[in-house]
C-alpha cells in the first residue's frame, strides 16, 4: 500500500464495480489520438492483411460490410485511466478475416490511415477476442472514435484498438508500434496494469 | 530509443503551491532523484485513502525540463482527484508519482523548426512547459502560442506570459476569449476559427512543429483548421483532456 494521502477519502469506490487496477469509471467516451482526425470516404476505404511472405488479402468497403458481422458488448480500458463498461459495437471478427489467410507469423502490426501503428500477438486477435468494428451504439462509427472502422481488442488497453485501421502486417518477430516506441508497454494487459515499458 | 526501464512510484513532497486561476493550482514537488523530463511529458499521481483505496490520474508537467517539478491541476467539479489536489493538499504533504511519461507530445529543443502551440483552457499546461524550456535553454526557434480561454480570469500564467513576451522577441502570444473579453479587446468573444489560426499561427510553408492541447472538442476543431490550412497532419501533435 502506498503513502496515505492526508485527507483523501476517495468517493467512487462504492459505485465502482470490478475495474482493472488504477482505472476509474467514466460514462463519457473520451478521445485519445496523437494527431488530427482523418476523414476517410467509404469509396476510398480498404483493408488489407499482408502476410510475412507478401501475400495480400484486401477488402473494399462493400466486400467488407458484406462479411458476417457480430454484435459485441465489451468493457474497454484506456491507459489514461478511464474505463467504460458495456460498450456495444458491430464488426467483423478477425477469425472471419483470417479464414482465408495462410500465415506462420506470431505477431501482427496494425496500420492506420495517418501512419499510426500498434503491435499485437497474433493469438490475441483470434478465438473471438478481436474485431474490425464499424458501428458503435447502433450508429456508424464516428471519425473521432476511429471510423469508418477501427480495430477492437477489448481485453488489451484501448490504444491497441487502432483507429482508422487499414491493414494488418503479419510479422515473425514482435516490433514496437507507435505508442510502444514512445514508452508504452509492448503487450498492454489492463488487469496486470501493463501501462508503460517495464511494468 | 532508450532501453525500457521500470517507472517506479516515488514520493514527492509539495514544497510550494501557487493559485493560477480560481480553479487551477500549481504544485511544486521535490522528488528525490528526479532526473528531469522533456516538456510535454506527464506524470501519473496516486492517492491512497486510509483504508487502502487508491486512485490514479495523469497530469501534465508545467515546468521546464530541469529544475523543480511543477504540475498545474484544473479542478473538475465532479472530479475525484483534482479537487483534492486543488483544495486540500498543502505544503509539506507527500504525493506518490511516477514518470516522466510520453515520447510523442514532446518538444525537443534540438529540433530547429518554428513552433506553434495551440491551447484550449488547461491544455496550456504542457505547452507552458515548452515555452519555459525554450527560455531555459535559450532556444532560437520562434514560438507562437494561441491560447483560448473563456474569460481573462481563466488564463493560467498570464503575468508570466506577458513578461516573457515583453522580454523575448522570439515569442508571440495571441489570446482568444470565448465568453468574456477584457475591456478594450478589439474583437467580441469568439471561438478559435480559421482566421485566428491563419493570422496568428505560422504559414504551413514554414513547416512548424505544431502542438495542440485542450478539451477534445477544442483539439478536434483546431486540428481540423490546421489541416484545412495546409499543415501536414504528421506535424500536428495533439493531446486531449477529459471527455468528448
Amino acid at each position: 500500500m502506498g503513502i496515505i494521502s492526508r485527507g483523501f477519502g476517495g468517493r467512487r469506490r462504492d459505485s465502482a464495480p470490478d475495474l482493472p487496477p488504477g482505472q476509474y469509471l467514466t460514462h463519457d467516451f473520451p478521445v485519445l489520438s496523437a494527431g488530427p482526425t482523418p476523414r476517410i470516404p467509404l469509396d476510398r476505404w480498404s483493408f488489407t492483411i499482408a502476410t510475412e511472405v507478401g501475400q495480400k488479402h484486401t477488402w473494399d468497403w462493400k466486400a467488407f460490410t458484406a462479411l458476417p458481422a457480430e454484435e459485441i458488448t465489451k468493457d474497454i480500458h484506456c491507459v489514461t485511466k478511464w474505463s467504460k463498461l458495456g460498450t456495444t459495437w458491430k464488426g467483423v471478427s478477425l477469425d472471419t478475416l483470417f479464414e482465408e489467410v495462410e500465415t506462420a507469423a506470431d505477431y501482427v502490426m496494425a496500420h492506420s490511415k495517418g501512419g499510426y501503428t500498434t503491435n499485437v500477438p497474433f493469438e490475441d486477435l483470434l478465438d473471438g477476442k478481436a474485431w474490425i468494428a464499424y458501428e458503435f451504439d447502433g450508429e456508424p462509427l464516428d471519425p473521432e472514435h476511429g471510423g469508418p472502422a477501427r480495430l477492437l481488442i477489448p481485453h488489451l488497453y484501448f490504444w491497441k484498438s487502432a483507429k482508422w485501421v487499414n491493414g494488418l502486417q503479419m510479422l515473425l518477430e514482435d516490433e514496437p508500434g507507435f505508442w510502444e516506441a514512445a514508452g508504452y508497454h509492448m503487450y498492454g494487459d489492463p488487469w496486470s496494469e501493463q501501462r508503460y515499458s517495464g511494468d | 530509443m532508450t532501453k525500457p526501464r521500470t517507472l517506479t512510484w516515488r514520493a514527492g513532497t509539495v514544497t510550494a503551491v501557487r493559485q493560477e486561476t480560481p480553479s487551477a493550482r500549481t504544485l511544486v514537488l521535490d522528488v528525490p532523484d528526479w532526473t528531469g523530463h522533456l516538456p510535454g511529458q506527464h506524470v501519473d499521481l496516486r492517492l491512497t485513502a486510509e483504508d487502502g483505496y487508491s486512485a490514479q490520474r495523469s497530469y501534465s508537467i508545467a515546468s521546464a525540463g530541469s529544475g523543480p517539478l511543477e504540475i498545474t491541476i484544473q479542478r473538475l467539479e465532479d472530479g475525484e482527484v483534482s479537487p483534492y489536489l486543488t483544495d486540500v493538499v498543502e505544503t509539506g504533504d507527500q504525493i506518490e508519482l511516477r514518470g516522466p511519461i510520453g515520447g510523442w507530445f514532446v518538444w525537443r529543443s534540438a529540433q530547429p523548426a518554428p513552433v506553434l502551440l495551440v491551447a484550449g483552457g488547461s491544455g496550456i499546461v504542457p505547452l507552458m512547459a515548452m515555452i519555459r524550456e525554450r527560455g531555459q535553454v535559450r532556444g532560437r526557434q520562434p514560438f507562437r502560442l494561441i491560447y483560448s480561454v473563456r474569460s481573462p480570469e481563466d488564463a493560467c500564467y498570464a503575468d508570466e506570459l506577458q513578461r516573457r513576451v515583453r522580454d523575448d522577441p522570439g515569442l508571440d502570444v495571441h489570446m482568444v476569449y470565448t465568453r468574456t473579453a477584457p475591456a478594450g479587446w478589439p474583437t467580441p468573444p469568439k471561438r478559435i476559427d480559421v482566421a485566428t489560426v491563419n493570422s496568428h499561427g505560422w504559414p504551413p510553408d514554414f513547416a512548424p512543429d505544431v502542438f495542440v492541447c485542450g478539451p477534445s472538442s477544442f483539439v478536434e476543431t483546431a486540428a481540423d483548421i490546421l489541416v484545412a490550412l495546409g499543415h501536414d497532419p504528421k506535424k500536428v501533435r495533439t493531446e486531449r483532456f477529459g471527455g468528448a
